[in-house]
């Protein structure tokens, strides 16, 4: 399964989804309302686990986070080992 | 307090209403009136009545009439006011039999027609049956405080003050769940009347009065709420004054709320401001012997107890208090969701269930609780989340404004993974159209809406088609857009949670199922008004909440409790329902079976849900999303079960202390039959 594949199954399951093809790589899960804030924790959780990353807090951006794509891109670099671009700098 | 129910012919032709239907009707909504039963019918209508006697125990009996018994009246609430009125009416030559509230009410309608109802300041569901012109006329109080349902079925109209009577006076009315208000309820947490979350019925709205004759229904606003339009159209005195004021009403109302009772009345008493209040004027009336009741939690996150002790201790009540257990919310969540009659998203209900069972058990009819001042003096974290995103929207692109989001919820400063700028996220949705309205709620609703999802396909396929907001946004009065974004924020939380879920779900539905009558001094109509009438400021300073109703209440309650942060009432959600002491009921209302059973949601989102939920097994992380779906689902699997897919109970052999039956008499030259009789 690709990075995408993994992150789509984990969505779809953890945020009960009834019709999968509403959850392509490019929605944003926030703004869709799939994912709220203690959905958030939940998602970065299964990240650090599925994929033996670490999730910095300023790296807890919807830039990095808000949708599939943009989190198999981040997943992507972090394990390259490349530090990722930390996307908009956190509130307070 | 009581429960009412009719049946009205709406053409030519019909049979006269069959008393058994009615007696089915009654003994459905028992328990909102224990002490004594009534009907009336002739030829077109039939009336019944369940009373909670609280008012002239002697002689209030209902159904009841004018003086010529042309005009019969059955009626559910209190009109605090009815002394007052009951002079006024003498002076103008009415006579008077019995000391009750209700008689007050026929003569007002003589009086005054429609007009009366804006006179009235209580908390009232009232059917009044003309059988000289034959016209019947439904009346429900400015906020909705008591329920009343309707539907139009086989050339009938019936009516009652819950759903399961109309189920049980006409068992062929057909039982479903309609999309509308599955929609809504998934949105606002609550249906908005007229809509319900049943096909074919609805709720009269809040403040309306319908008037019903041969081929011709018509429904009209009697009240609305208003806000200032302007600097001059408010109140416009210094805060001091207005401070002095609110004190005052708040003073008059408890003492008529007191007073007006031929029993002892008690209160509520949560911890936070608004109850306290409440019960330390309460107390004042009544000298001693003034009981209050308390709720308590197992789980320390909920809990206010030495809140409730300091205002116990310090206004020296008589005091009482349940601790509440998850375990408790899950045994009772079934017969909290039998009275609510509707879906809920929220567990809050089953603590107050318990807490009215309390108050019954020690021998208390009446209570005073402090619903309604959050939406009168502004005091919900919504409306301060809603000041800061329109400052922030004033100006979108500033990284500061968003800040003051921390002080509203200091979670967000110091959480561990940094949700902030996730958070921000969240916030800033439609920031750059601050002045649309409903701004303030889009937050809520669409963290609500995300639960279509859930939904089956065909459901959501006809919810996508209905925009249940479009609905409320596009109905709204022509003044709305003049008032303060303060002022229309607390009027779509008035019209949709306070009338639709607090004072029904956690209200009138969760009191009267113990038979213990609620009243409500914040939503005493002296109150209400000069709390609309105030500017915005004086309500919401800068982010201080009920301003003006802490320095009303400074003296009055003890300085911790004026002083500590706003504690929104909450319940163990899904956590009741999962871990090792869960009900087997709750595995079963989610297994594929049940949920196609009911037919609103998709059995495989069910099951990931219900997975989930297992897998954390009671771990505390709930997130917003899974407690309202986890109780959403199973409160609409209990309600599906209990109201829809059995058959309604049509119990028979009640005593019925009055009955008026005046068939084979013409109505209109019936009169002085005296035809009231015991059975």
């Amino acid at each position: 399964m690709t990075i995408e594949q993994r992150l789509r199954q984990f969505i779809i399951e953890n945020f009960y989804v009834t019709d999968p093809a509403e959850v392509q790589d490019d929605t944003l899960l926030v703004t869709a309302g799939f994912i709220d804030s203690t959905g958030m924790l939940e998602v970065i959780a299964f990240l650090e686990e599925e994929f033996g990353i670490q999730v910095a807090d300023h790296e807890t951006t919807p830039e990095n986070l808000e949708s599939v794509a943009r989190m198999a891109a981040f997943v992507t670099r972090k394990r390259a080992g490349s530090s990722p671009p930390g996307g908009v700098e956190a509130v307070g | 307090m009581c429960g009412i129910a009719g049946i009205v012919a709406l053409r030519d032709g019909l049979p006269p209403p069959d008393l058994r239907d009615l007696e089915a009707m009654v003994l459905a909504q028992r328990h909102r009136g224990p002490d004594e039963f009534g009907l009336y019918r002739d030829r077109r209508a039939g009336l019944g009545h369940a009373r909670l006697s609280i008012i002239d125990l002697a002689s209030g009996q209902q159904p009841l009439a004018n003086e010529d018994e042309t005009l019969w009246v059955v009626f559910n609430g209190e009109i605090f006011n009815y002394v007052e009125l009951r002079a006024e009416l003498v002076s103008r030559g009415h006579r008077f039999r019995t000391r009750s509230d209700t008689e007050v009410i026929v003569h007002a309608y003589e009086a005054w027609g429609d007009d009366a109802f804006a006179r009235f300041n209580g908390q009232f569901a009232i059917a009044l049956w003309d059988a000289a012109g034959e016209t019947l006329v439904l009346a429900r109080d400015r906020l909705g405080v008591r329920p009343l349902y309707l539907c139009e079925h086989g050339g009938r109209l019936w009516f009652a003050s819950e759903v399961k009577a109309l189920f049980a006076g006409a068992p062929s009315i057909p039982r479903a769940f309609d999309p509308a208000g599955l929609a809504e309820t998934f949105t606002f947490w609550t249906v908005v009347p007229p809509q319900s979350v049943f096909e074919g019925i609805t709720e009269l709205e809040p403040g309306h009065v319908r008037r019903v004759s041969r081929d011709h229904s018509e429904d009209r606003a009697f009240w609305t709420p208003r806000y200032p339009t302007g600097d001059a159209s408010g109140f416009s005195g210094p805060i001091e004054e207005a401070v002095e004021r609110v004190r005052a009403a708040l003073e008059g109302a408890v003492r008529l709320r007191m007073l007006r009772a031929d029993v002892p009345v008690g209160s509520y008493l949560s911890g936070g401001l608004d109850s306290s209040l409440v019960a330390a004027l309460g107390r004042r009336v009544k000298g001693d012997k003034f009981c209050t009741f308390s709720i308590r939690f197992e789980d320390a996150e909920y809990d206010e107890t030495p809140y409730q002790r300091a205002v116990a201790a310090l206004i020296e009540s008589e005091h009482r208090d349940i601790v509440v257990r998850r375990e408790d919310i899950a045994a009772e969540f079934p017969a909290v969701v039998a009275h609510a009659e509707r879906p809920l998203l929220r567990t809050a209900p089953a603590p107050l269930f318990l807490l009215s069972r309390l108050v019954r058990d020690s021998g208390i009819k009446v209570v005073l609780t402090g619903e309604g001042a959050d939406e009168m003096f502004a005091g919900y974290d919504l409306f301060r989340e809603g000041k800061v995103r329109r400052f922030w929207g004033r100006q979108p692109a500033s990284t500061l404004r968003p800040r003051l989001l921390e002080r509203l919820y200091p979670y967000l400063a110091r959480s561990p993974v940094a949700q902030r700028a996730m958070a921000r996220e969240f916030f800033g949705r439609g920031r750059d159209r601050p002045d649309v309205p409903g701004f303030s709620h889009q937050t809520r609703w669409s963290s609500a809406a995300a639960l279509h999802r859930l939904f089956t396909p065909e459901l959501r396929d006809r919810v996508r088609r209905l925009d249940v907001v479009e609905r409320l946004l596009s109905a709204l009065p022509p003044e709305f857009r003049g008032w303060s974004p303060l002022a229309q924020d607390q009027y779509l939380e008035v019209r949709t949670l306070l009338s639709g879920y607090l004072l029904s779900s956690q209200g009138d539905r969760m009191l009267m199922a113990h038979s213990v009558e609620g009243r409500f001094p914040f939503l005493d109509s002296d109150v209400v008004e000069l709390a609309n009438s105030l500017p915005a400021s004086f309500k919401l300073m800068v982010l201080d909440e009920k301003h003006a109703l802490k320095r009303a209440a400074e003296g009055l309650v003890p300085p911790e409790v004026l002083r500590r942060p706003k504690q929104p009432y909450r319940a163990p959600d899904a956590m009741s329902f999962v871990g090792p002491r869960a009900p087997e009921w709750a595995a079963d209302l989610m297994s594929e079976r049940a949920v196609a059973s009911a037919g609103v949601f998709d059995p495989r989102a069910v099951e990931r849900l219900w997975r989930k939920c297992q897998v954390s097994g009671g771990g505390e992380q709930f997130s917003n999303a899974d407690n309202m779906a986890v109780v959403g689902v199973l409160s609409t699997g209990l309600l599906h079960e209990q109201l829809l897919a059995r058959a309604p109970g049509r119990g028979t052999g009640l005593e019925f202390r009055t009955v008026v039956d005046r068939i084979g008499e013409h109505p209109a030259v019936a009169s002085g039959s005296g035809a009231t009789r015991g059975v």
